[in-house]
């Protein structure tokens, strides 16, 4: 078991009060899995990914343990992190274009890095290189400026470097996203390969775009306002999704093939809640078609099938 | 009826602006009123580029744009707000498009200054009210309120509902949906496919594939700022001709099916849109590769001639 999250709590202080922007979410990621985690913007999905590399000075683990390859990550205490970030866990920002310095040039960048872990340069450089020709990149982009780079070649820099230390997790967050599409088919691709090579032992792909992950990963869980609501392997979660969130999101994406002409899909009516003063029970309720008295209650969390989960009253 | 006629652009590029960054070239197509034309192309394509010549926010370089037979480049003062008040546009990003310090609606009292001043506050009112409707807006819901205060798809929306309160004939919405989440933006596509039926005519700038497959009716396929297919779009996606374009579908991720593995001679990562953009896309000195010639494979579906290779209607992926 190489990630368990059990029962994590992650809120952001505000002036009017505590947001739960992750609340009360388990689940675990096997050896060698790629598990989506897909969901709307506010949905709480970036929080999760970062909250496993503590990235975010502001936010707080209010409850709740990560346990990665049965050591428990230190995910309140910036500093102890400190052994575990890069080394252990990795994370892809969202706009990782923007995460490398315009000033340096690409390898002097990776080189400060590198030092900040303690590791010297010219130790990595002959594995660096190897890892950039594995994913299609030349060596001469070492000596160019990021300026000079395309965003798929800054994408593919940004994940060897972030993957240079052979991290147990690596978490993705919108990798694709900015993207064209014959990039991110080849960003898309990479996630697939790393993990094929043994260089990242998990990963955690996390975007708003379900088709994507139909491409790289074996495993989804959707999000709704903090909530987990459903967890399944890729396939079940598209074909066969159990929580009406999750019928209603895949209902309303527009696939090549289907026309308004001949189709109209329909969106999903309404807000996600507020997540300063989330509704008490089922917060998908005052959208939901199937709604009724019992949603009142929070559904919890239950195993339909092998492998299949899911947070609805209406779904067994 | 729009017309775009050989329309080119180019910027000034380089050191001290000594180069030419040709962005749009010899680009010709028409948008009917009813109907939905979508411009499909990768980031760098020139697809804003056009969007933002047929709204005056950029001048031509050479070809023309016009408007019902007259030269919109020619159009100035009144005339010029007259073209506006016909053909307005709509922008990716609905959190930019409004001033964060006024409340929201200041853009219709901004467009009541402008083109409604001899109306009475009663009519205007009626008038506001029945185009928020008609974007599926309650006024009471987003009258008053800052933008902050609403979401992408509201402002995406009241945006539109600007619009349709001039008596638009042309729409152009330049990724409009692109910042929007999923179970809201595809009302906001069906709003659009609406606004056809009422005789408008939209040209929708998008990268995304399936929305423009699931909207449109014509299909304009663009790369580095040249036509490669135009045509019917029932017949550029279901009969695909130039490589480009099959490519692009063959990459589009799909809910129930994996990325099929691409033609041999187009590996996953090499190729054209390696090739860094904006300013290096081109060597210096290299010679600008020539516009290719569009040949009619079926009636109303033409494609860019290829080298190594001649585009034919049997020629089946």
């Amino acid at each position: 078991m190489s990630l368990d999250v059990q029962n994590l709590v992650v809120a952001y202080r505000t002036l009017r009060g505590d947001v739960r922007a992750v609340d009360d979410v388990s689940f675990s990621v096997a050896d060698g899995e790629i598990m989506g985690l897909a969901g709307e913007s506010g949905c709480g999905k970036s929080t999760l990914g970062n909250s496993l590399v503590r990235l975010d000075r502001t936010m707080r683990c209010l409850g709740g343990r990560a346990l990665l390859d049965g050591t428990e990550l230190p995910l309140s205490d910036w500093d102890a992190m400190d052994d575990f970030r890069f080394k252990k866990v990795s994370l892809v920002p969202q706009y990782s274009m923007s995460a490398l310095n315009p000033t340096r040039r690409i390898g002097k960048m990776i080189s400060e890095v590198v030092r900040s872990r303690k590791i010297r340069y010219k130790d990595v450089l002959p594995e660096l290189e190897r890892r950039l020709r594995l994913v299609g990149l030349p060596t001469d982009v070492l000596a160019k400026y990021p300026i000079e780079l395309s965003g798929g070649m800054k994408q593919r820099v940004v994940m060897v470097l972030t993957t240079l230390l052979d991290p147990s997790l690596l978490v993705a967050d919108e990798v694709t996203s900015a993207l064209d599409v014959s990039t991110q088919r080849a960003v898309g691709g990479m996630l697939v390969e790393l993990r094929d090579m043994g260089i990242v032992t998990s990963t955690i792909v996390i975007t708003h775009d379900l088709s994507v992950l139909v491409q790289v990963a074996d495993s989804v869980v959707v999000m709704y306002a903090g909530k987990l609501v459903e967890r399944a392997p890729t396939a079940t979660v598209v074909d066969a999704p159990r929580h009406p969130y999750t019928k209603l999101l895949i209902a309303s994406l527009p696939e090549v093939g289907v026309r308004y002409a001949e189709h109209v899909l329909a969106g999903i009516p309404g807000h996600p809640p507020s997540l300063l003063d989330p509704p008490k029970g089922c917060r998908f309720a005052d959208r939901c078609p199937l709604a009724s008295a019992e949603c009142a209650v929070e559904p919890p969390l239950v195993e339909l099938e092998s492998g299949h989960f899911v947070a609805c009253w209406k779904a067994s | 009826m729009l017309n775009l006629e050989n329309l080119s652009k180019s910027f000034r590029g380089g050191s001290f602006g000594s180069g030419a960054v040709p962005a749009v070239r010899q680009v010709s197509f028409s948008i009917a009123p009813g109907e939905v034309t979508s411009l499909i192309g990768e980031s760098g394509s020139g697809k804003s580029t056009i969007g933002k010549m047929i709204l005056r926010l950029l001048p031509v370089s050479s070809g023309r744009i016009t408007f019902d037979g007259v030269d919109v480049a020619s159009l100035e003062g009144s005339a010029l707000k007259e073209y506006y008040r016909k053909v307005q546009g709509v922008f990716q990003d609905p959190f930019s498009s409004f001033n964060p310090v006024f409340r929201a609606d200041r853009i219709f009292r901004m467009l009541e200054r402008e083109y409604f001043g001899d109306l009475g506050a009663r009519e205007w009112s009626a008038k506001l009210h029945t185009s928020l409707e008609a974007v599926g807006l309650n006024p009471a819901d987003v009258l008053g309120k800052f933008a902050h205060e609403l979401s992408g798809g509201q402002l995406q929306r009241l945006l539109v509902a600007r619009a349709l309160l001039l008596d638009i004939e042309i729409l152009v919405a330049d990724e409009v949906i692109s910042m929007l989440d999923a179970s809201t933006r595809v009302d906001v596509l069906n709003l659009l496919a609406g606004l056809k039926e009422r005789g408008l005519g939209v040209l929708f700038i998008t990268h995304d594939l399936s929305l423009g497959h699931y909207i449109s009716e014509h299909t304009v396929i663009l790369r580095r700022g040249v036509v490669l297919e135009i045509g019917e779009t029932a017949k550029v996606f279901g009969n695909p001709q130039h490589s480009y374009t099959k490519m692009l579908l063959a990459s589009v991720p799909r809910l129930h099916s994996h990325w099929e593995p691409l033609e041999p001679g187009e590996p996953a990562r090499t190729g054209p849109r390696d090739a860094p953009r904006g300013r290096g896309r081109r060597a210096r000195g290299q010679p600008l590769e020539p516009v290719p010639l569009l040949v009619e494979v079926e009636p109303g579906h033409l494609v860019a001639f290829e080298d190594g290779g001649t585009a034919t209607a049997g020629d089946e992926r």
